[in-house]
């Protein structure tokens, strides 16, 4: 008997007080790394994208929403769903496509790929593509911040999956502990690859389980841009006063398959049922929805954005056959820091 | 006070063995650690110790003594069992400004690291394309004796000799503890130092400013002729003693190399010693399936064939967990006596 998880109801209604014109930007953002996502996904096909991708569609209101809320020096580190995250915190687009497509120009010479994306100029600071390993290390940044009087903190975004190994609940313990200024940003969207989560946990449980160890935890809608970036904002207040870590699990969907450009649900670990309802909540339409209505934007203008991001992104991709290959001689580089 | 501490001052020796003067200023090796500690503590703000145990009263053996007296509880930081995390957790502060040095008791509580070792710290460097450093220290020491059995005497460098990334150093007289340790939190990669306990209450010659030692350069503690001995930590202390041993009983003079740094080891050194002798013995603390001697003695003969005038010679511990019985420890440990048998097998005397 396959067990669903459903979207939870909202009305942007109820955020009339929050909302205003200026927030139009977000919606462009999330139009943004989906088209950007959806590109990829179309030209994955082509195999001159050599490396493993996970991509983020569906999910696109988790990290504009929480980024929203950060400044250029705080920091995001990440797993191995990193395009939404690189790209929300203001990462270059060019050197992700570059780095996809295994160019020296790529942001790590075509080191890292997919799974190791980095800007060190805008705060995307590292990534980890072993599940959970990533969670402990963003806490160690957080205690340099500390330590060295930065004012800025540090965000490390997880899934649920995440949420079962054991390093990750150590470092709850220790972020409680010495009060690191550290968000944990859980997206759960119930699938660990085709594993559903009633299967991995007894409990749906995920923020109390944080919250048992001590870091102030909170639910939220993770389609919800308004929600998200309230929590946020909180927590990254919370943080900057000394007062600790939090804890927020978002309730996501992703759309494709856990890794590559495909929709699986034909594989049957997932109901069409549930993957139509989660589509029919999608954080990019149904925020485009309530602004139209309020009148901040009209339909000509969305299709208008929407053309141009496609074009932006096609220009990027028309640029990689000009892009060096790394010099083999340079294999040895970088194994010993100097 | 460690449970164990009557057996290693039992075991220590009180005179560094190459250099032998009344007037040097002498350390036990504890107290150089210690003093390197808080000279680097001083010396840079960004450096901090954490590890569990740092801050109690056995303070790690004695080498964090008083230094949360002096540095603060933040710089000389107690810890959760969270060994996996606490690595972790070092790598991210080492690749923000900091230079954590993470102390265990046993190099077997490292075994619960090593996701966060080698995965993540030995790696970040190159994945990165060099924009991230990872200048952490990780210390242990060795356990042997009094019973501590299969899960508290692993000395684990064979393990990780082949992952890219590491540095991993084997200190052995209190001069070298203190310069490698203060090289070793200079260096902007993961260093792994494996001490062994029944060298920390020896006593040597330390100077009492800031030195370092270069990481990746052996010292020939004995000059020879007759043949090479390669090797580091307590098991080339008991080689050297065997070394002078046979000197006077046999004539047979051994040349005998402390590489201090297991990766990246001395070429250099290593090599131009057996083309001069030809003779090799190496020997290492760990086990002697895969490890630290088959790694070197597989080198050698890559690089020095044709310099060999016998095949290598290996003393390791044997392929099998250290059982707890006193009677079996003395069966399962190579000493000194398993040392000078070799070397008589290897300059032809009977």
């Amino acid at each position: 008997m396959t067990k669903t998880y459903s979207p939870r109801l909202f009305r942007y209604q109820d955020y009339e007080k929050v909302s205003s014109q200026e927030d139009v930007f977000l919606l462009w953002e999330m139009l943004r790394i989906r088209t950007i996502e959806e590109i990829i996904a179309q030209k994955y096909t082509d195999n001159q994208m050599k490396t493993p991708i996970h991509l983020m569609i569906g999910q696109e209101a988790t990290v504009v929403g929480a980024c929203s809320e950060m400044l250029k020096e705080d920091k995001v580190y990440c797993g191995h769903r990193t395009h939404g995250v690189y790209l929300a915190k203001g990462g270059s687009l060019e050197k992700m496509i570059f780095e996809l497509h295994g160019k020296s120009t790529g942001c790590c010479g075509g080191r890292g790929g997919s799974m190791h994306l980095l800007d060190k100029e805008v705060g995307v600071d590292g990534v980890s593509a072993i599940v959970g390993g990533i969670v402990p290390i963003a806490s160690g940044a957080a205690l340099a911040l500390k330590r060295l009087r930065i004012n800025n903190i540090v965000t490390v975004f997880l899934g649920d999956g995440a949420m079962e190994e054991g390093a990750v609940l150590e470092t709850l313990n220790l972020a409680a502990l010495w009060k690191l200024p550290l968000l944990f940003i859980c997206e759960n969207n119930f699938y660990s690859v085709c594993t559903p989560l009633h299967e991995r946990q007894p409990l749906d449980n995920i923020a109390a389980k944080a919250q048992a160890f001590g870091v102030r935890s909170s639910q939220v809608n993770g389609n919800n841009i308004y929600e998200i970036k309230k929590e946020v904002q909180k927590a990254r207040k919370r943080a900057l006063r000394g007062d600790g870590p939090s804890f927020i699990e978002m309730k996501v969907y992703r759309w494709l398959a856990h890794g590559g450009n495909l929709d699986d649900t034909d594989q049957g670990y997932r109901t069409f049922e549930e993957v139509h309802e989660w589509k029919k909540h999608c954080p990019i339409e149904s925020l485009k929805g309530y602004f139209i209505d309020q009148g901040y934007i009209s339909e000509d203008e969305y299709t208008q954005k929407k053309s141009f991001f496609h074009h932006q992104v096609l220009s990027v991709f028309d640029k990689v056959k000009d892009q060096p290959n790394p010099d083999l001689n340079t294999l040895y580089d970088h194994v010993y820091a100097k | 006070m460690s449970w164990d501490d009557q057996l290693v001052n039992d075991v220590a020796k009180n005179e560094n063995q190459f250099i032998n003067s009344q007037n040097e200023r002498t350390l036990t090796y504890v107290e150089a650690l210690n003093e390197a500690l808080r000279l680097s503590l001083d010396q840079d703000e960004r450096v901090f110790v954490l590890g569990q145990g740092v801050n109690d009263p056995s303070a790690m053996f004695g080498t964090t003594k008083n230094l949360k007296e002096k540095f603060g509880e933040h710089r000389i930081l107690e810890t959760p069992l969270s060994e996996d995390a606490l690595t972790g957790l070092s790598v991210g502060a080492a690749m923000n400004g900091m230079r954590p040095v993470y102390m265990h008791n046993r190099p077997d509580f490292l075994l619960l690291t090593f996701n966060q070792i080698v995965s993540h710290a030995s790696k970040f460097s190159f994945m990165s394309n060099g924009q991230t450093k990872v200048p952490l220290v990780m210390w242990s020491a060795i356990g042997r004796g009094w019973g501590t059995g299969a899960q508290h005497s692993q000395a684990i460098q064979g393990l990780l000799v082949g992952v890219p990334g590491l540095k991993i150093i084997m200190p052995r007289t209190p001069y070298d503890a203190k310069g490698l340790l203060l090289s070793a939190i200079e260096d902007n990669n993961p260093v792994l130092i494996f001490e062994h306990r029944w060298l920390m209450k020896r006593k040597g010659f330390v100077p009492e400013e800031y030195y370092t030692i270069p990481l990746g350069k052996a010292q020939i503690v004995r000059s020879g002729n007759d043949l090479t001995i390669i090797g580091s930590s307590l098991i080339l202390d008991e080689a050297l003693e065997a070394a002078h041993e046979i000197y006077e009983t046999n004539q047979i003079d051994c040349e005998v190399i402390d590489l201090r740094t297991i990766q990246p080891f001395d070429e250099e050194t290593v090599l131009a010693s057996v083309k001069k002798t030809g003779k090799v013995l190496v020997v290492d603390t760990g086990w002697i399936d895969g490890g630290v001697t088959s790694h070197l003695s597989v080198k050698i003969y890559e690089k020095a064939f044709s310099f060999l005038k016998m095949p290598i010679e290996r003393i390791a511990l044997p392929h099998c967990p250290t059982p707890s019985s006193s009677y079996l420890e003395s069966e399962f440990y190579p000493g000194i006596e398993d040392i000078l048998k070799t070397i008589k097998k290897l300059a032809g005397t009977p």
